[in-house]
């Protein structure tokens, strides 16, 4: 039992990484990590967010009608996230204005919403809260790996300190909008590599639950998200 | 004509330099997801494009004299995703009742458009700039039409990444996002123009 929790915990940090193999919240995986303290703060706000959806959906899943589930999901989540932008904008100003509208956009992303549907919709308020937590963990440890590579090479420094030895060298661009598509698609194909063989299929857990699950068909299953999602919708 | 100049700022910018996709990294999922063939990214393009101008035609009123007048701020983002998921409801519905043809072109991207984030971004967006209600609506079309253009170029250039023998690590979603990455440059290079243009 408890080495089931753990491997809960701990799939989300590595085997199913919500970045670089599930591949979901590719938006702020991209826009905040031009440098480490946003990134840094991006996670650890969406981790916070998750842990409070998850349990909260999980205690909620015999009452919440499953036709309207997917709203209930959202009206929880956007008042999670405004409850964790109050809180920024109170205690971490600075970090408020870094991050701007992302910190409200966190409604959105699709790993929030995706493991409600997936995960605490389905599961017990402990494994929902391990889950919100390991998932959380893994989204900020791929934004923080993400934002160091561009930082320290795009901008010669790490977390706001400057690194003097890297100052001639520095590649500007990749702290602009296409380093990051750069260094995200040079990650992903680094994890493949990485983890070649031991990666679940992407089919085994498809992101049904995720609003955009029939759009995105590079990172779902196509066959039946779509389907699911229609359903839904009506 | 004053206004009518920043007007046409605020539209060319926000589909040139700061294009919702390519430089400020809102819309990554369909953009990456049904970028595969150019009808599909025309729909979507379009589909996004109208209800950005309808979640900002209703946005605007809702936080100016609702949310504001009210004290009600903090709500913005509750209130911005429940009107923006109902409206694209309705819009469905009212789509396949009076126009079943354009139903079946576009109605197929409205609900997995409800919570694309840059339709919430751009209504945020508006506010947090203090923009207008005309400013607004010419920029939200602005992004619209960036984002359709980001769609149509890209869907080009996916049809001929499919045509290439691709390294195994690379094929599908990284290859996607470096070629994204050249085109996002190219955009790059659109910066300062707008103000060139009308120095």
């Amino acid at each position: 039992m408890k080495n089931n929790n753990l491997s809960i915990l701990l799939k989300g940090i590595i085997k199913e990484n919500p970045v670089f193999v599930l591949i979901l919240g590719t938006c702020p995986s991209l826009a905040t990590t031009n440098n480490v303290a946003g990134a840094l703060g991006m996670g650890l706000a969406a981790l916070v967010v998750l842990i409070c959806s998850n349990v909260l959906i999980s205690l909620l899943r015999k009452i919440i009608p499953d036709s309207v589930r997917i709203p209930c999901y959202i009206v929880i989540i956007a008042g999670f996230v405004t409850i964790v932008e109050m809180i920024v904008h109170a205690y971490f100003p600075a970090l408020y204005d870094m991050l701007g509208v992302y910190l409200a956009l966190i409604t959105v992303n699709c790993i929030i919403l995706g493991r409600a549907e997936m995960f605490a919709g389905k599961n017990s308020v402990g494994k929902s809260a391990l889950d919100g937590i390991g998932m959380g963990l893994g989204f900020t440890v791929a934004l923080v790996l993400m934002a160091t590579i561009r930082e320290v090479l795009g901008n010669a420094s790490f977390a706001g300190n400057p690194i003097a030895l890297l100052e001639p060298y520095k590649i500007e661009f990749l702290v602009k909008a296409p380093g990051g598509m750069l260094v995200y698609g040079l990650l992903i194909a680094l994890v493949y590599v990485i983890t070649r063989g031991k990666a679940p299929l992407k089919k085994s857990f498809s992101c049904a639950g995720c609003p955009n699950a029939g759009s995105c068909q590079t990172a779902c299953t196509s066959a039946q998200a779509p389907e699911s999602e229609k359903g839904d919708a009506q | 004509m004053e206004m009518f100049k920043s007007l046409i700022i605020i539209l060319l910018s926000s589909v040139l330099v700061n294009n919702y996709v390519l430089a400020r990294f809102l819309g990554i999922c369909p953009f990456l997801g049904v970028s595969k063939k150019l009808d599909q990214a025309t729909g979507m393009g379009i589909a996004v494009t109208a209800v950005m101008l309808l979640a900002t035609a209703v946005t605007w009123p809702i936080q100016y004299y609702l949310l504001d007048k009210t004290g009600l701020g903090y709500l913005q983002t509750i209130v911005f995703i429940l009107v923006i998921a109902a409206l694209v409801q309705m819009v469905e519905l009212l789509l396949k009742k009076f126009s079943p043809s354009l139903h079946k072109g576009l109605g197929v991207y409205l609900p997995l458009i409800t919570t694309n984030c840059a339709v919430l971004g751009v209504a945020i967006n508006n506010i947090t700039d203090g923009y207008t209600f005309l400013e607004s609506m010419v920029s939200s079309l602005g992004v619209g039409l960036g984002f359709l253009l980001a769609m149509v170029l890209f869907s080009g250039l996916r049809s001929r990444i499919d045509e290439t023998n691709i390294p195994r690590p690379f094929r599908g979603l990284a290859v996607t996002l470096i070629a994204a990455s050249f085109i996002s440059l190219a955009f790059m290079g659109f910066a300062g123009i707008v103000d060139a243009l009308f120095a």
